[in-house]
Order: C-alpha cells, then structure tokens, then sequence
C-alpha cells in the first residue's frame, strides 16, 4: 500500500517536472525540467515494477522492526564508490584541461562548467553520500536501536541522489549562482533543504529513540554536521527567483555583506562538512578498526566543543586585503589560528587510540589508511591556520597553494577516513566473512598516498612561484612579470597535478573493484600481509 | 538605535560572554571530578556489539 501511494508521489513529482518545462520563463530551466521529468520518469517506471499486490505479512514486518535498517546503507555505500570515482575522474579531467586547454569542450564541458561539477562530485555526492550512509551505520549501533522514521531514509537517500543529478546536470547547462559550494539555484536549493530536514528526523529521532544512556560522541559531530549545514545552506542561499519558472535568482544581501555570507559559508562547510562529519566517522570507525576505546573520551567532548565554538568565526580569512573592514579580517585569522589548538586536540586523540596497538600500522592496511588520514588531518590543519596569517596570505591567496591545501585535507582526511569506513563497512553489510582482497587496499593505500604527497608538493612550488612572480618589481617600480607570463610558468606542474591525481584516481578504481568483488561474494586467494612475528629462537 | 550598532553592541558585551562562560563551563563540566568512569562508559560504546 505504502509503495503505491509512493510510486504515484514520484509519477505526480514527475508531473509537475513536465508542467515546469512546459511553462519555463527562460531555456535553461526548459531544459533542467526536462532533465528532472525523465529522471523521475525512469524512477516512476522502476518503482511500478517493484509494487507487490501480495498481503502485508505483519510478523516479517514486527522482526525486521527489531533489526537494525542496513539495506539504505548497502545502497549509500555504492553510491559512495560510485561517486568518488566519478568526482575524482573529472577532477583529473579539469587538471589536464588547466595543462592542454583544448581539452575545453565548449559549451558544456569547458573548465568553468565542470569545476563546480567536480567540487560538488567529491564534496556532496561522494562525501554527502559518505556522510550519510556511515551516520546512518553509526547512530544505529551506538544508539542500539533501528533507524527512526522507516522509509523515510530512503527518501533521505533517493531525494539526496537526485539533488546531486540535479545540481551536477545544472552546472553543465551554464545554471549557477556563481557561490563556490552552493552553485545550485534556488529550486534545487528548495528541494536539498527538503531532504535534509528528513534527514535531521531521520537522525535526531534515532537519538531520540536510543536504548543506551550515553549519546556516543561519533553523534554529537555528525548532529553538529547536519545542523550547521542546515542553518549554513538557508542563510548562503537566501535568494529571490527571477520568475517561479526560470533558473535565475538573485541574493538578498550585496557587496562585502554577500561576500561575508558567502565565506561565512564557504568555510564552514569545509569546517562541518568536511570536518566535523568526518571526525564522526573518526571516533565510530578507527576505534571499531583498531578494536580499543579511543584515547580519552574527555578529550573528545573538549575536541568537540572547541571546534564548534572556533569553527564559525574562521570564515573571513578568505577575505583579506578586501573591502572587508579589518578587524573583521583580524577576527578571522585570530580564530583560524586558534582552531589549531581542537585540531591537533583531535589529531592526538585519534592517532593515541592506537597506542598498544602500533602493529597493526604493519599488518592492517585498513589502520594504515585512517592513520595516514588523521596524519592528513594533522598536516592540513597546520598549514590552514598558517596560511591564514595575513602575512603569509599576502603570498599565498589567489595562488595554487591553496588549491594543493584544500587537496591535502579532502584527498588526505576526508578521502582516506572514508575509504577506511568503506572497506570497513563493505564486508560487515553485505556478510562476507573479510575483503575480497586486503593487498589490493594496501596498493589502494600506496597509490593514493603517493597521488596526494606529488599533487600537494607540486602545488606548493606553484603556488609560492605564482606568489613570487605577482609580487615581482623591478629596480624602476615597474611589476616583471606579466599575468600570462606566471600561467606559462605553471605548466609543468599543472601536468604532473594531473599525475598525481591519476593515481589518486587509480586507487580509486582499485577501490571500487574490491568493493564489488567483496559485494560478489569473492575472496582473492593471497598471503596474508607482512608482518608475521619472528620465530623465536632457542637459546644456544 | 540603528540595528547594526545594536547588534554588535550585544555581540560585544553580553554575547561574548555567554559564549566565553558556555564554552569553559562545557570544559569544566567534561573535566569535573567523577566524569572519568562515565566517560569510560561511554568510550567503550561502540565497542559493545559487532
């Protein structure tokens, strides 16, 4: 019954899409409604097949009540590989076409379309999608209970999915709001704050629910997560349509106060997307992985704390030398640099979770890559706080340091923490007895470490090159070189970016072959990893 | 009062201090004598079952 009335909600949704392209004010969004009715079409058409005319039986109905709700994961999971390896293919895509670029495929494929589509690719599709299938995972077993709200997480699920192929088929149409990270307009923006409310209820009545007296502090970080982006994303994107049937909308602030909000924004959702989901997903899964509590819960809850009350004041550091007035800029960098101080708070406690079990860096390639993640962490929140002093912001902003910074802590923390979930999670959803292959993470693990540390390395010579070039005077007070000049200087290093990433990307796909083997049901017949202890030898 | 000068002016005063107290109130409450054993409780939630 439930599944009629919500196959015919999606043939009505569908409707409506096709209503839309009919009456669009403008071509742009003829075109996305036309886009969005066949999405929902082929989903109205898989649903119809799946009704079932057969009786509720209410005892499968009482036990599955009583299991945790892990068929939603299984589906975030490959959703999650899925998307990554797509983000980070056209990623190295867009790193060769900075290098060649008549590799630009105008109009739809040139850098400027597919930049926020790779951007969004890895942050909101691969890391959303992370996000929610291991909140999901975690918030159930801490809280020992069976997710709230039935099929609600499967609109969580599906509704999400279909705001990632709304935003992504915009941006290749030349739809955008030209905010970075928010680029979607307003109506998509309508319908992801649709779905994020039912993932707020979704979570917090799980909590609500829970049988166990404590709330595990892996849901603290990721209820900070969903609320924070919840309030970040209706205030960044507050904006008035040109028409209810077209694609442009304009924002209700303007000037310096638009670009606040926008950095306002922008910052924290590297600070509560990328960061504090992740931590999440730090203290379920590396004390699970490493099978031992984590260092010091009371650590923890300080962590937890001082990132929420620092976090939200860092954001004008990516304003300085603007109209910004200066104190202002001033309150960036003061906090950005105390943000340091959580950071490392987090970085020790996750790395001392492991200590007495230090071996396990040798013999579990899975450890191996949480550990170099949070080493990531370690690393990335050192250079932002310093990169945030204006002194050396002078230098750095509007270079390609900051891009090869924001890799070191999207490639490096979030990449590898959630590859280590996912290898993690694989096997344990799907009730295989281990991997299909732990010597293939371990070339997962190789490949993507190498891909970050030449991508990172080689954005640091750019960057700082770029830096010194623009600031380059000569003895009569005239600027040496000329804008151009400083790109023709970049090209090497824009192609061995594109090396690095390739291999990223291989890791990638050697990511999604394990995973589907293990899914399959295989296992890889290999010797097991290094490590074997040294026979002890019998005293002569 | 223009609302700008107003805000900033609570911001500034009673604003700052409330968040200054909430946050080493949050410290001192995580620190409190006792807390140690809840948090070991806690720590080893996830460790409990599968």
């Amino acid at each position: 019954m439930t599944k009629i009335s919500q196959t015919v909600g999606v043939g009505l949704f569908a409707f409506i899409a096709l209503l839309g392209a009919a009456f669009a004010q403008d071509s742009l969004f003829k075109a996305h409604m036309w886009v969005l009715f066949t999405v929902l079409l082929i989903f109205s058409v898989a649903l119809i097949r799946r009704v079932s005319f057969a009786p509720v039986s209410t005892v499968s109905a009482e036990q599955r009540s009583s299991e945790y709700f892990d068929e939603v994961i299984r589906y975030g999971l490959i959703a999650t590989v899925f998307w990554g390896v797509v983000g980070f293919l056209v990623g190295v895509v867009i790193a060769l076409q900075l290098a060649f670029p008549h590799l630009n495929i105008e109009p739809w494929f040139n850098f400027g379309r597919m930049r926020p589509l790779h951007t969004s690719a890895v942050i909101f599709a691969f890391g959303g999608n992370a996000l929610i299938m291991t909140s999901f995972y975690v918030v159930q077993r801490t809280s020992r209970v069976r997710l709230f709200g039935g099929d609600l997480a499967w609109f969580v699920f599906w509704g999400y999915q279909l705001f990632i192929v709304m935003a992504a088929t915009g941006y290749l149409l030349g739809i955008t709001q030209g905010r970075e990270y928010a680029e979607p307009e307003w109506y998509v923006d309508i319908w992801l704050t649709v779905v994020w409310v039912a993932y707020l209820l979704v979570f917090l009545g799980t909590i609500m629910t829970r049988k166990e007296t404590h709330i595990y502090v892996a849901n603290w970080f990721y209820l900070s997560f969903i609320v924070t982006i919840a309030m970040l994303h209706l205030v960044n994107n507050a904006a008035v349509p040109v028409s209810f049937l077209g694609s442009k909308s304009y924002s209700t602030f303007s000037g310096v106060q638009d670009a606040l909000t926008q950095w306002w924004y922008g910052h924290n959702a590297v600070g509560f997307f990328l960061t504090a989901g992740f931590l999440g997903m730090m203290y379920y899964f590396v004390p699970k992985q490493a099978n031992r509590p984590v260092y010091s819960y009371r650590l923890s809850i300080i962590h937890f704390w001082a990132l929420i009350f620092l976090y939200i004041w860092a954001g004008p550091h990516h304003l300085h030398y603007t109209a910004l007035p200066d104190w202002a800029q001033t309150l960036g960098m003061v906090f950005s640099i105390m943000l340091w101080m959580p950071s490392w708070g987090g970085m020790i406690n996750g790395l001392m979770t492991l200590s007495g079990a230090w071996d396990k860096i040798r013999t579990d390639p899975i450890i191996r890559m949480m550990v170099m993640a949070i080493a990531f962490y370690g690393m990335s929140t050192f250079e932002g706080p310093m990169m945030s002093i204006k002194t050396v912001n002078s230098l750095s902003h509007y270079t390609d340091w900051t891009i090869g910074h924001v890799h070191s802590g999207a490639l490096g923390w979030v990449g590898m923490i959630t590859f280590g979930a996912v290898y993690y999670l694989a096997p344990k959803l799907w009730g295989r007895e281990r991997l299909y292959s732990l010597r293939l993470v371990n070339w997962h693990f190789w490949l993507a470490t190498l891909g970050i540390v030449v991508y990172a390395a080689v954005m640091w010579v750019a960057g700082i090159q770029q830096g010194l070039m623009w600031r380059e005077y000569d003895d009569q007070g005239f600027l040496v070189y000329s804008f151009a000049e400083s790109v023709r200087a970049m090209f090497p290093y824009y192609v061995l970016r594109a090396v690095g990433g390739g291999m990223y990307l291989l890791g990638g796909l050697i990511m999604a072959y394990n995973v589907t083997m293990t899914i399959l049901g295989h296992q890889r017949d290999e010797a097991p990893i290094g490590g074997a202890v040294p026979q002890l030898q019998p005293a002569e | 009062m223009e609302t700008y000068t107003m805000m900033r002016q609570f911001a500034d005063s009673w604003g700052l201090l409330g968040f200054t107290l909430f946050f080493v109130g949050a410290i001192f409450f995580a620190l409190r004598p006792g807390s140690k054993k809840m948090a070991d409780e806690a720590a080893s939630i996830p460790l409990k079952e599968d």
